[in-house]
């Protein structure tokens, strides 16, 4: 089984790794942006019988810090 | 006068050796130097360190793949027991990413990777890492770090204030710190996490001798006679 996990960093935390990435896409002549915001994109290849709860205790102990991230679990197939 | 004190190193980490050596210069003991891979730790420890670095090439998240490691169960055990635990930098971020302090590390506000030598005003001169110095007290320790950018919301900053547990605090913000925090001490007060690097402040000649007094005290405080 495909999973993907999302991580981003949850609003209000500062991401000065996105601002640079936004002033530099205004440097290349993109107007209209509003905000950036870089995440993390995991890809996994799990058993198919693992189950929503252990995707969880991956997520929270290791794949994501919920101090600063949210993350979401994309199951792919 | 015996001081047993043990300094972790990881794959990547860069300050094991100096926090070694300041160690050694203030207790007059060597510490003892111990693998990131071993399940335990030696017995009786009076200190436990934690070096700045790169561990694990700050994958995923700076100290979040060393926080997992199979000697970092061993330092949670000591550390809820009640020996002292000093992380310095990489060893602040191991210590949030293992849940023995509160908050997190980011990126510097600025991107920049900050290396010099900055001033702290001293906060909380109560604890054992701390009382050789004065509340209100300016030092000057050196930093190195990329993810220095501490973190946590706002009741968390509250509580920390609250309870006298920002040990240090940048005189000018170099990285974006929320409240301006360098350093944190667990509720206990046994567990100091900390951006600037007390160990590279021991010896005039490479820049200054702030950083003695938390050894100083801290072998005062825990060396057997």
């Amino acid at each position: 089984m495909n999973i993907r996990v999302h991580v981003s960093l949850k609003p209000g935390v500062l991401d000065p790794q996105g601002r640079a990435v936004h002033h530099a896409l205004e440097g290349l002549g993109f107007a209209g942006v509003d905000e950036v915001r870089v995440g993390r994109l995991i890809e996994l290849d799990v058993a198919d019988d693992t189950d929503d709860t252990a995707l969880t205790e991956m997520c929270e102990k290791l794949l994501a810090n919920t101090v600063i991230e949210n993350y979401r679990i994309e199951k792919v197939g | 006068m015996t001081f047993r004190a043990a300094v972790i190193t990881f794959p990547g980490s860069n300050c094991d050796r100096d926090m070694a050596v300041a160690i050694e210069k203030v207790s007059g003991t060597a510490a003892m130097r111990v693998w990131h891979g071993d399940a335990h730790l030696p017995e009786d420890l009076d200190f436990i360190a934690l070096p700045g670095g790169f561990s694990y090439g700050d994958y995923l998240r700076s100290g979040a793949m060393a926080a997992n490691s199979p000697i970092m169960r061993s330092v949670k055990r000591r550390a809820e027991r009640g020996v002292p635990v000093l992380g310095v930098c990489n060893g602040f971020q191991v210590l949030t990413e293992a849940g023995l302090l509160p908050g997190a590390l980011m990126r510097n506000a600025s991107q920049n990777f900050i290396c010099r030598t900055v001033a702290l005003t001293v906060e909380n001169s109560q604890s054992l890492f701390t009382a050789g110095y004065e509340n209100g007290q300016t030092i000057r320790i050196p930093v190195a770090h990329h993810d220095g950018n501490y973190f946590a919301d706002e009741d968390t900053l509250d509580r920390l204030e609250g309870e006298g547990r920002v040990a240090f605090r940048y005189a000018e913000n170099c990285n974006g710190s929320r409240r301006d925090i360098a350093g944190i001490l667990n509720a206990a007060g046994n567990v100091l996490g900390m951006m600037p690097h007390p160990e590279r402040a021991i010896d005039a000649a490479h820049g200054g001798t702030d950083g003695v007094a938390l050894f100083e005290n801290a072998v005062k405080a825990l060396a057997t006679v």
